[in-house]
C-alpha cells in the first residue's frame, strides 16, 4: 500500500509539474464548454419556438424536459470528447518509463508489478475525476435557471466515470506495449473510437454477432446512464472492462520479462 | 554473498551470455571487465532481477533471483548504465521517491536522503530539476539513488562513464570506501579503473568468463610467455637473428627506433625457462654491447587485449 501511494504521488506530481495535466484539462474544458454552449443555445431556441407556437395556437405551454433535451445530449457529447482526451492521460504512463530507462528502477526495486500498475492507474483516474468534476459547472447552470431532476444527472456522471475508468485501464495496457508515446496515443484513439462505435455494425452482421458487437459497444452501455438509467448489467460490463484492462496490463508487463 | 552458477541468456536465438559462473564474498569489490557487448549488462540485469536467465541460477544474499526476487531487490542498490532519473523531479524529490519504494521508513527517510546527498556531493543541486543537471551530476544522483537505502549489495554498471577525470577519481574513491561494509559489483571496460578499485576481477568476453582472479595474479598468470627487454649495441638484423635461434625463445620483436647502432628488442620466451644467461652470453660472444636487460610484466591492459584477441581467433576458425 505504501508503494502504491508512493507511485501515485509520483505520477500526480509528474502530471502537474509537466504541463500535461493543464493542457489536457484546458483543452477538454474548452471543447466541452463549447458543446455545452451549443446545446444550451439550441435548447433555449427550441423552447422559445415552442412557447411561440403554443401562444399562436392558443394551447397550453408544453412542458419541456431539460434532462431529455439538454443534459442527455451533453453527456453523449462528453463521452465523445473523452475518447480524444483520455489517450493523452495514459500514453506516457509506461512508455515514458521504458524510453527513459526508469523502468529499470521500478523493476529492480522491491515493489510488485501490481503495486506499480495500481499506483499509475489510480493517478490517471484521479486526474480524470478532477477533469469531470470541473464540468459540473455546466450542470450548475441547468440547476440555477431550470429545474432538472437530480437523479439522471448523478446517473450520467456515474456513466462518465465508469466509461472513463474503462478507457484508462485500456490506455494503460496500450502504453505498456510501446516505448513511443505518440504510438501509444494513436493506438489509444483508434481502439477507443472503434469500441465506442462498434455497435453501429450490429444491424448488418446478423443476429448472433450483432448481439456481441452491441454488447461490446461502449456507447450502448453509456447511453443507459445518459438516459438516467442505472442498470447493473452496465455496471458489471464496465467493472469487468476495467478489471480486464488492468489484468492484461499485468500480463503485458510480465511478458516483457520473458521476451 | 553472491553466487552465480552456469548463467545463460539468449535473446531470441542470439546468445548474450553462456555458463557464467562466479562468486563474490561479503565485503568484496568485484570487477566485471569486458569490452562493449560482452555480456556485462546482461549478467547484471539478471542479478538485479530485471530479467530472468534462460538457464542457470544466481543467488544474492542467500535468495534466488528468480524465486525470491522481492527479497533480493530489497537488498540491492543498482545503478544501471543509464541512470534511471525522472527529469521533472528535483534531486530531493527523486531521492525521496526512490527511498520510499526501496522501503526506507518515513522516520529515517529525511536523514538518509540528507546523508546520501552529502556523500555524493550533490548538496548544491538538491533543489534543481534533474533534467537541468549536467551529465556528471546526473551520474552522481544515479549513484546516490543506488546507495540511499544502505543496501548490503551494490551493483554499478559503468559508474564513471561520462564523468570528467576529477569526478572519476571521486567516484572511484567512493566505491573503494564502500568495500568492507557493502558487497560491490562494478562493471567497466576501463582497465585501470578495475585494477585500482577491485579486489578481484572477472573478465567476460562474448558472453563467456575468460578469466577470474585478483588483478595482481592475472598479471603474473598471464605473463604466460616471459618477456624481456633488451637494449643492444650492434646491427639490429644480425642480433635479432642470433637471438631468435636460441633454444626457448619464441618471439623477438624490434622495439623503438634504432639509433647510433643501438636497438631495443622485446624477447618472448617459454614459460618458466630462464633464458637470460644464454641471452647475455650470446650477445657478448657476438661482440656486441649489452646495455640493458630487464623483465617486462604484462599490464592488465595487455592481458585484456590478449584475451579478446584470443577469442577472436577462436571465432575466426
Amino acid at each position: 500500500m505504501k508503494n502504491v501511494s508512493a507511485l501515485f504521488q509520483k505520477e500526480m506530481r509528474t502530471y502537474f509539474t509537466s504541463p500535461i495535466a493543464y493542457a489536457v484539462m484546458v483543452v477538454f474544458l474548452l471543447i466541452s464548454g463549447y458543446f455545452f454552449y451549443g446545446i444550451l443555445s439550441s435548447f433555449v431556441d427550441f423552447s422559445m419556438r415552442a412557447a411561440f407556437q403554443a401562444q399562436m395556437y392558443r394551447m397550453p405551454m408544453p412542458k419541456l424536459n431539460v434532462n431529455e433535451l439538454a443534459i442527455r445530449p451533453l453527456f453523449q457529447n462528453l463521452s465523445v470528447i473523452l475518447i480524444f482526451m483520455l489517450p493523452m492521460i495514459t500514453m506516457r504512463l509506461f512508455s515514458e518509463e521504458k524510453s527513459s530507462g526508469t523502468i529499470e528502477l521500478l523493476y529492480t526495486s522491491p515493489i510488485t508489478k501490481v503495486e506499480t500498475i495500481l499506483g499509475k492507474y489510480l493517478a490517471a483516474l484521479a486526474l480524470y475525476v478532477i477533469m469531470i468534476l470541473l464540468t459540473m459547472v455546466h450542470q450548475a447552470f441547468f440547476f440555477l435557471y431550470g429545474n432538472p431532476e437530480v437523479g439522471p444527472v448523478i446517473a450520467g456522471y456515474m456513466g462518465v466515470l465508469l466509461m472513463g475508468a474503462g478507457f484508462l485501464s485500456l490506455g494503460l495496457l496500450i502504453s505498456t506495449l510501446t516505448e513511443n508515446q505518440i504510438i501509444a496515443a494513436v493506438i489509444g484513439f483508434g481502439v477507443f473510437l472503434l469500441l465506442w462505435a462498434i455497435g453501429w455494425l450490429s444491424n448488418f452482421v446478423g443476429p448472433g454477432l450483432g448481439r456481441i458487437l452491441s454488447y461490446l459497444s461502449i456507447f450502448e452501455h453509456f447511453d443507459d446512464f445518459a438516459k438516467g438509467v442505472i442498470d447493473t448489467r452496465d455496471i458489471v460490463f464496465y467493472l469487468s472492462f476495467i478489471f480486464f484492462g488492468l489484468y492484461l496490463t499485468y500480463r503485458s508487463l510480465e511478458s516483457s520479462r520473458w521476451r | 554473498m553472491i553466487e552465480v552458477k552456469g548463467l545463460t541468456k539468449y535473446y531470441g536465438p542470439k546468445m548474450a551470455i553462456s555458463q557464467v559462473t562466479f562468486r563474490v564474498q561479503k565485503g568484496e569489490i568485484l570487477g566485471l571487465l569486458g569490452p562493449n557487448a560482452a555480456g556485462k549488462t546482461t549478467t547484471i540485469r539478471i542479478l538485479t532481477c530485471y530479467m530472468p536467465a534462460t538457464e542457470g541460477s544466481a543467488r544474492v544474499a542467500g535468495f534466488d533471483v528468480f524465486e525470491d526476487s522481492l527479497e533480493v531487490r530489497r537488498r540491492i542498490g543498482y545503478l544501471p548504465e543509464n541512470p534511471p532519473l525522472y527529469n521533472d523531479m528535483t534531486v530531493t524529490q527523486y531521492l525521496d521517491f526512490v527511498s520510499k519504494i526501496k522501503g526506507v521508513d518515513g522516520y529515517d527517510r529525511k536523514k538518509k536522503v540528507q546523508e546520501i546527498t552529502d556523500l555524493c556531493h550533490i548538496e548544491d543541486v538538491r533543489d534543481t530539476l534533474i533534467g537541468k543537471l549536467s551529465k556528471g551530476y546526473k551520474q552522481r544522483v544515479g549513484l546516490a539513488q543506488a546507495l540511499v537505502h544502505d543496501p548490503e549489495i551494490i551493483i554499478l554498471d559503468e559508474p564513471t562513464i561520462g564523468l570528467d577525470p576529477k569526478q572519476i577519481i571521486e567516484v572511484r574513491e567512493l566505491v573503494k570506501n564502500l568495500g568492507g561494509k557493502h558487497t560491490v559489483i562494478l562493471s567497466s571496460h576501463i582497465l585501470p579503473e578495475v585494477s585500482q578499485v577491485c579486489q578481484r576481477v572477472v573478465i567476460i568476453n562474448e558472453g563467456l568468463v575468460v578469466a577470474e582472479d585478483t588483478p595482481e595474479n592475472l598479471t603474473s598468470q598471464l605473463k604466460g610467455a616471459e618477456r624481456l627487454f633488451l637494449d643492444v649495441e650492434g646491427p639490429a638484423q644480425e642480433v635479432a637473428q642470433k637471438i631468435e635461434n636460441l633454444a626457448g625463445i619464441t618471439q623477438v620483436t624490434l622495439e623503438g627506433s634504432t639509433r647510433q647502432g643501438r636497438s631495443g628488442f622485446l624477447v618472448e620466451s617459454e614459460l618458466n625457462r630462464d633464458v637470460r644467461k644464454e641471452l647475455a652470453a650470446t650477445i657478448i660472444r657476438g661482440g656486441w654491447g649489452l646495455l640493458e636487460m630487464r623483465p617486462v610484466g604484462m599490464s592488465l591492459e595487455e592481458i585484456f587485449l590478449h584475451l579478446t584477441t584470443k577469442e577472436e581467433e577462436v571465432d575466426a576458425r
